[in-house]
């Protein structure tokens, strides 16, 4: 079963190069968990573009869907028997990107 | 054998048997929504059969193996119609092995799952009483103040991400089990205290079906975890309060304090059970186990359940304990209680003092202006006490301590 775990941050800056670190150690430890499937950090909301091509022509928005004080900063997809240990794994990294973390299953 | 035998025993075996029947059909079809459907429909099909054919010599058994047909039956109806992955969920089911140790009942691995920290807490109440207590949709409604619609949706949302993100069946790990028992017990204690001191104006204002349902999940929790001397503690906490029930509201409907219960009314064997369990966790707490805060709160209605009257309570007893208790868990509230205490050890002066510190925190909640003003009253601070008490009045919701704090404010003269 696949879980996407959503990195949540209400603030401007960057990771810092300690939670750089600790983002690296628990991404290790995924992989030697055989818990890894894909991860990535996500540049600013500003930086997205939305295009909407149901109509006649495609619509092109500059920013997020959403305007939100929280966004997306990044997200893991990680493979878990079950919600126990996904939360387990969401626990560390939220403690090792020091950022709110949302658990949500693939369907 | 006549309906009344035959209505009595369905009544038995839904007690008895409910969560059980659930629990085994929720491990061997790893689907919550499936067990409850066809444990209902086992149930519904005991009603119409057992007048004729008899009651059969063992309920559950048979009860369960109605139920796993239905739920064959509405797998196979399912699979006729589109969906391949339900009859591979059948045969995977959802059993996960067993980590060496673990307590393996179904009833417990269903009432972890019911009470998961990833539900939201009025989930995890209702999920409780309907899966593990058998109570109806239109029975938890009532007891909640929600309508049915509402309650079913609840539920039916709850199931639903049990499902979608796999909530798994399962006793927690070792690690896990000390914080998991202990949301297990907030969602009993939870249903207690409605029953207790029932919220709404337009409910009785003490609510048995729900502190009896408490308890009865409360004593199927210790059978499961007989070790876990949290759950023995809240167990006490529950038959020492519920014990004073039949004093605790008088004839005119109107709530009766500690200090002017007819102490000749509490349920003897009650205190009795109550007791035994408090002393089975002092003699555990001598040999070195740390008491956790239902067992302090026991040992305290331990404390006021031992005095034959409110003179010959050992308040200076009480104190100790909740000093025990400010230390594990030093919330407002508890200081407040803690406060009842010191003014019967070192006086309403005191007392007040120590309350008044609470004053931000607390302005929102009757029992705190309840106290304000008895302590005020006694100092003879007239004015502000009747001050106090409407301002307790105006925040209680429960009819029978509204009418209780209005006869105290009216005596004030």
């Amino acid at each position: 079963m696949q879980y996407l775990m959503s990195v949540i941050h209400d603030q401007a800056e960057l990771a810092t190069l300690d939670e750089h670190a600790a983002i690296d150690v628990f991404n290790d430890r995924l992989r030697t968990g055989g818990h890894w499937v894909f991860a990535g950090g996500l540049a600013f909301p500003e930086a997205a573009t939305v295009i909407d091509n149901r109509g006649e022509e495609a619509l092109v928005t500059d920013g997020p869907f959403v305007e939100s004080k929280e966004y997306l900063a990044g997200f893991w997809v990680i493979e878990a028997p079950d919600l126990d240990v996904a939360l387990r794994l969401a626990a560390a990294a939220s403690k090792a990107c020091n950022r709110k973390i949302e658990v949500r299953p693939f369907r | 054998m006549n309906r009344a035998a035959v209505s009595e025993a369905v009544t038995r075996a839904h007690h008895e048997e409910w969560a059980r029947v659930v629990a085994a059909l929720a491990r061997r079809f790893g689907d919550l929504d499936i067990a409850e459907e066809a444990a209902a429909e086992a149930f519904a099909t005991a009603v119409e059969r057992w007048p004729a054919d008899g009651v059969p010599p063992s309920p559950g058994a048979w009860l369960t193996i109605t139920a796993s047909r239905k739920a064959i039956d509405r797998l196979r109806r399912e699979n006729k119609r589109d969906d391949k992955h339900k009859e591979a969920q059948m045969l995977h089911g959802n059993s996960p092995p067993e980590p060496p140790g673990a307590i393996g009942d179904d009833r417990l691995r269903l009432i972890f799952t019911c009470c998961h920290p990833a539900l939201a807490v009025e989930a995890r109440l209702a999920l409780t009483l309907r899966m593990v207590g058998g109570l109806t949709v239109p029975e938890i409604a009532r007891a909640f103040l929600v309508s049915e619609s509402a309650m079913g949706q609840r539920i039916t949302r709850a199931k639903a991400k049990i499902k979608a993100a796999r909530v798994p069946y399962r006793v927690p790990s070792a690690d896990d089990l000390p914080a998991r028992v202990a949301g297990v017990l907030t969602v009993l204690f939870l249903v207690f205290n409605e029953g207790y001191l029932a919220t709404g104006p337009g409910t009785d204002p003490v609510r048995h079906d729900l502190t009896a349902e408490a308890i009865r999940l409360t004593r199927l929790v210790r059978a499961l975890l007989p070790e876990d001397g949290e759950v023995a503690g809240l167990l006490a906490l529950m038959l020492l309060i519920e014990a004073r029930r039949p004093a605790r509201v008088s004839a005119s409907g109107e709530l009766v304090a500690l200090d002017e219960q007819d102490r000749a009314a509490w349920d003897a064997a009650l205190v009795a059970e109550g007791h035994r369990l408090v002393r089975e966790r002092l003699a555990a707490a001598a040999a070195g186990a740390a008491p956790g805060r239902y067992q302090i709160l026991a040992a305290i209605n331990a404390v006021h359940t031992s005095a034959r009257d409110m003179r010959d309570t050992d308040w200076s007893q009480v104190l100790a304990l909740y000093d025990q208790l400010v230390r594990l868990d030093p919330s407002p509230v508890i200081a407040l209680n803690r406060a009842i205490a010191l003014a019967e050890v070192d006086g309403p002066e005191v007392a007040l003092a120590a309350i008044d510190r609470l004053a931000d925190t607390l302005a929102g909640y009757h029992p705190y202006h309840a106290t304000r003003a008895d302590l005020l009253r006694r100092l003879g601070r007239r004015q502000q006490s009747r001050a106090a008490y409407g301002k307790a009045i105006e925040l209680a919701g429960n009819t029978a301590e509204t009418a209780y704090l209005t006869r105290r404010r009216d005596q004030l003269g």
